[in-house]
């Protein structure tokens, strides 16, 4: 398991840079949230990335995927983090399609994958029902009834939910909450009846949506997976997302940090530059080491996600490190940035809170730190 | 001509046959053998190993033959590295000669040096010491007065020396003494190499809060040291003493690599001494939460000697990475060995009884010791400037040069 870039993902990860920075640099996220754009990204750019093979990174290539892993992935996500780009890459291609790739038979997986990699319609995640992200506690019930199931329940804080084709929502078909056993995956059409699909304007201003689901009627064709048992394929898709969420966080807190200690250089007070105090450098030079950690963290998450060689327990542990970490050492940073930043960190002229707004979310997105140490401890193995 | 395969080939092959199994396994405490004119072995397989290194001239693979080494390429080097990692082969000896004086005198010194110095050690035949902190020079190393005077062909040389390891262990000394007393502290500092028999040197040990301690503090009373033994220009010292520290901090972060002794596992001390999930207190649980995290930092950084040991065979720049690693590797053995004595109660502090069992006493030894490493070898503040004025550019402040 290598920790660093490989030539091939270096050449990826300069290209999303390049690209990025060109077409979707910090500037046009603040004016898809001054428009107030309901996709919460922009689809003309989301198509640009498409055509540069971003969506197909993780894929096998029996399913027209570039079996490229998901190391390259965290190059591209890296990138992602430190424009602030907003693109539904997190929620359709690694969430959606991977649990398509994972669970979906032969038919769901020729149905979607070249839809969800082409771009031409996206699918998002219906997980999280309570304040805090925690999978096992779905509650959502799933009856069977005739030749299908019946949903019925309330799915909240579901990324790029506006505007997404279909929806794969996690449900309970048996068992209760906080029993692994007993989850099910349910692909369902956006248009289907009973679903009411509503924006949550949440800090980032990205796309979060609330979903109701009352009544809603799906045919037995509709289930991904075996019944009752999503656990382990929601787990790896989990973990893929968690690893990339972690690499947007170090992009973004990488990105928060060479602009602080660009502003400690150029900011003078009492006729100095303010970096010139001991107390500034030493706070600059602590983050400076967390965000080496972290890095580490995060390198070692994608890699655990690409080796064959680890059982899902070892694959939990590191992405859980990772995701921990990287959620950890964004929140560290950013606090110090507003602050070093003195009275200009607190206006929104600066774009020092807009990245501070959308690590909060991403903290929070598939897990927060304490969700993380607990998974941690839960998949390591103790010496007696 | 061999290619690199052929060599990488030939040193497992050699490996293979020399490095004995026993010297395969992690190292247990108090085994690592130093090198010396009393070199002492353990076992006798630490002793076949100890002579096959030496004899191939792998103390020092990249130094030059002419002077005992091994004449290895850097791309060979790297593959023998590799090998003995992949080996899990404990290094057969540990020198600080060989780790810090001996590329600068390799890079500084005289032919005559190179053949009096480099030989001897690169057969691991002489114990080497540092002396540079002093009583009133610690962070602010520059200012040292240990006093070389010339006086014809020899110095003489008067003062002290402090936070020695192994000073009255070893069998040379480099140190760093000055030889101008009247010019900016940096100009007037040179480089000598003394043997530890001389006349007129005393090697006191320093008790320590956590006890006996490989700290020396070492007395210099009119010690003649031939004059040949300047290392570099006269008055030059500063320049090869930065350079030897960033020696140090290079096979620091090698060493970093290698499983060290005295590892202690949080969460087995914390499965041991806390109550089962089921009858766990809300202190408890809190307490476990911080074991957890203090666990899990470690290994981000565990990952971050991985990384940088990669980045390094890659040819990246370390350098960013290599200014953090002593920083955060004391300062999280500080907090971990806390965590671990809350977690314990009062049996981590014991201090020498049956009443404690010898894990339990070595934890409370290391607590007390871990207070030395945010100290020891440039301070925790020290290096924070480092980085932020050398790592990050930051301007220099109005504190004092």
């Amino acid at each position: 398991m290598s920790l660093v870039y490989s030539e091939e993902q270096r050449l990826l990860a300069d290209t999303a840079a390049e690209f990025l920075q060109a077409r979707s640099p910090v500037v046009a996220q603040r004016r898809l949230r001054d428009e107030g754009a309901a996709a919460g990204f922009d689809d003309a750019l989301w198509k640009e990335m498409v055509g540069m093979g971003w969506s197909a990174i993780p894929f096998p290539e029996n399913l027209g995927g570039l079996a490229f892993g998901c190391m390259g992935l965290g190059a591209v996500f890296e990138a992602v983090g430190r424009n602030l780009a907003a693109t539904p890459l997190l929620s359709s291609i690694v969430l959606g399609g991977t649990l398509i790739e994972l669970a979906g038979s032969e038919a769901q997986q020729a149905e979607w994958m070249p839809l969800l990699i082409s771009g031409d319609k996206r699918i998002a995640l219906a997980l999280d029902e309570h304040p805090r992200h925690d999978p096992v506690t779905t509650a959502l019930r799933a009856e069977r009834r005739d030749t299908g199931y019946v949903l019925q329940g309330e799915k909240v804080f579901v990324a790029d939910g506006k505007g997404a084709d279909a929806f794969v929502v996690v449900a309970r078909t048996s068992g209760a909450p906080g029993e692994h056993e007993g989850l099910s995956l349910f692909v369902v059409p956006a248009a289907t009846p009973g679903l009411n699909v509503s924006a949550m304007g949440m800090i980032d201003s990205r796309n979060h949506a609330r979903l109701r689901l009352n009544d809603v009627h799906v045919d037995a064709g509709a289930l991904l997976g075996a019944e009752g048992q999503a656990w382990a394929a929601l787990e790896a898709a989990l973990d893929r997302g968690r690893v990339c969420l972690a690499a947007e966080l170090l992009g973004m807190t990488q990105s928060l940090f060479d602009t602080t200690v660009e502003y400690l250089k150029t900011r003078v007070q009492f006729d100095v530059p303010i970096g010139s105090f001991q107390a500034l450098q030493h706070r600059a030079a602590w983050c400076y080491a967390h965000l080496h950690l972290a890095r580490s963290a995060v390198m070692a998450g994608l890699a655990a996600m690409d080796d064959p060689t680890l059982d899902a327990a070892g694959r939990a542990r590191l992405a859980s490190l990772a995701k921990w970490k990287a959620g950890d050492v964004a929140h560290r940073i950013s606090r110090e940035a507003v602050q070093m930043h003195g009275g200009m960190g607190v206006t929104d002229e600066l774009d020092v809170g807009l990245f501070l707004k959308r690590i909060r979310v991403a903290q929070a997105l598939l897990g927060d730190g304490d969700f993380h140490v607990q998974r941690y401890s839960d998949v390591t193995p103790v010496e007696a | 001509m061999t290619t690199i395969d052929d060599f990488r080939r030939e040193t497992q092959a050699w490996l293979e046959a020399n490095c004995p199994p026993s010297m395969r396994t992690p190292m247990p405490d108090g085994e690592l053998v130093w090198g010396g004119r009393t070199v002492e072995f353990k076992t006798e397989d630490q002793r076949l190993w100890f002579e096959h290194m030496r004899d191939k001239g792998w103390f020092c693979p990249d130094w030059p033959a002419e002077y005992g080494g091994g004449g290895l390429s850097p791309e060979q080097n790297a593959v023998l590295e590799s090998e003995m990692r992949r080996l899990h082969c404990r290094p057969p000896q540990i020198n600080l000669g060989i780790w810090m004086l001996g590329p600068v005198v390799l890079e500084f010194g005289s032919e005559e040096q190179k053949r009096e110095l480099i030989t001897p050690m690169a057969r691991g035949e002489i114990r080497w010491c540092q002396g540079f902190s002093e009583p009133n020079a610690g962070s602010d190393l520059a200012s040292l007065k240990t006093s070389a005077v010339d006086a014809g062909d020899h110095f003489l040389v008067n003062g002290t020396k402090i936070w020695t390891s192994y000073g009255d262990k070893s069998d040379w000394m480099y140190m760093l003494v000055r030889t101008d007393a009247n010019v900016p502290k940096q100009q007037g500092i040179s480089l000598l190499v003394v043997d530890m028999k001389s006349p007129g040197i005393e090697a006191r040990p320093i008790d320590l809060i956590s006890g006996r301690s490989s700290f020396c503090q070492v007395f210099f009373d009119n010690v003649k040291v031939p004059k040949r033994q300047l290392v570099g220009p006269l008055n030059g010292g500063w320049t090869l003493a930065k350079a030897l520290l960033q020696h140090e901090r290079r096979a620091m972060s090698k060493f970093g690599e290698f499983s060290l002794p005295n590892h202690v596992d949080l969460l087995s001390v914390a499965a041991r001494y806390l109550p089962p999930a089921d009858a766990a207190s809300t202190a408890d649980v809190a307490l476990r939460t911080r074991a957890l995290a203090m666990a899990m930092d470690e290994h981000a950084y565990t990952l971050t000697a991985q990384r940088m040991g990669e980045e390094a065979r890659a040819r990246q720049d370390v350098s960013g990475l290599m200014a953090i690693m002593k920083l955060v590797h004391s300062e999280q053995e500080k907090d971990k060995l806390e965590v671990l004595l809350d977690v314990m109660g009062h049996r981590a502090l014991g201090w020498e009884d049956e009443a404690f069992d010898s894990s339990e006493l070595a934890l409370t030894r290391a607590w007390l010791g871990s207070f030395a490493q945010t100290i020891a070898g440039g301070s925790s503040e020290v290096q924070l400037n480092v980085i932020a004025k050398r790592v990050l550019g930051l301007p220099e402040g109005k504190q004092g040069k």
